[in-house]
């Protein structure tokens, strides 16, 4: 499979997510935001974390903009693949790729340490390597991670198997942490084949470093 | 022609920040604080001459990118 990684400025994590991908005998392109086309045997596209534009204005707010954006998006309503992860999983929601939008942790502090995380749904591709209920032990990193969606469209999510993960304690109970709509961490659009989340799969791949959960999500992807 | 854009979260959405700057408001004595929320400002110098067009055209930036209409709200003053 052909992996299309997104650099932005304040992108930072694109090296992780391309060792990840690698590991998993993907090939990778790195994409700079500027560029207009993804590259033609995309299959599929990975916008990494990091702060890009510095969280100016909103976290992904500029992003969103840029002109590789176009061709995501393009790509994306041919039914192509888009990942998310953190800072990808905002700018999705600033492009209105996925509903909802991400705000300040309630807490107001960076959050960076292990989570848990429950798979609430994996009847789409990215999940479906990982069982209904399971735990994962994935690192999250974040400042605006408090998902939050008016009632209506909550509802849709749910009647649509949208929500992929919620943040859990080690036995599944649901946890707050930093503030989400029911400990939302990570959605998808209505044809499943857009994700966003705010955990860091490419930081669990190793159990020496804790964890390597990561793995296991990212080969839902393997076709 | 100035444009004053002031975005802040909707009614309903809790406002961390404000939440806490009442908090400290309230700790430092002010106990007549009712409410606090905290937003931003954006000024933007325009060319336009005509109020009438400037309005329309900073209603154009604020649903496009200066708010998030899921979360936010705005209100536009221009002098």
């Amino acid at each position: 499979m052909n992996v299309s990684i997104l650099r932005f400025l304040g992108t930072n994590c694109e090296f992780d997510t391309q060792y990840a991908f690698e590991k998993l005998n993907h090939s990778t392109t790195l994409v700079w935001h500027q560029d207009e086309k993804l590259p033609e045997d995309t299959d599929l596209v990975v916008i990494a974390g990091g702060f890009s534009y510095g969280d100016y204005l909103r976290s992904g707010a500029i992003a969103r903009f840029s002109n590789i954006m176009k061709d995501v998006q393009r790509f994306a309503n041919d039914g192509g693949k888009v990942l998310g992860i953190c800072n990808g999983f905002q700018i999705l929601t600033e492009a209105k790729m996925l509903d909802g939008a991400l705000k300040r942790n309630n807490n107001l502090h960076f959050i960076s340490k292990h989570q848990n995380i429950k798979v609430i749904n994996n009847d789409n591709e990215f999940l479906s390597k990982c069982d209904k209920n399971e735990v994962l032990n994935i690192p999250i990193a974040h400042a605006d991670g408090n998902y939050y969606i008016e009632e209506d469209g909550l509802k849709e999510l749910e009647d649509n198997n949208q929500i992929l993960l919620r943040y859990c304690d080690s036995n599944g109970d649901l946890e707050v942490v930093n503030g989400s709509v029911t400990s939302i961490a990570g959605v998808c659009n209505k044809e499943k084949n857009v994700f966003g989340l705010m955990p860091h799969p490419e930081r669990a791949l190793e159990l020496i470093l804790g964890s390597d959960d990561g793995l296991k999500m990212l080969q839902g992807f393997v076709e | 022609m100035t444009a004053t854009i002031n975005v802040f979260l909707k009614e309903g959405v809790l406002d961390p920040q404000g939440k806490a700057t009442h908090h400290a408001l309230g700790s430092l004595g002010f106990d007549s604080v009712e409410d606090v929320r905290i937003g931003k400002q954006v000024i933007i110098k325009l060319k336009s001459t005509d109020k009438e067009s400037a309005l329309k055209e900073v209603e154009d930036m604020s649903q496009t990118l200066l708010a998030n209409t899921v979360i936010e709200d705005y209100n536009i003053e221009i002098n």
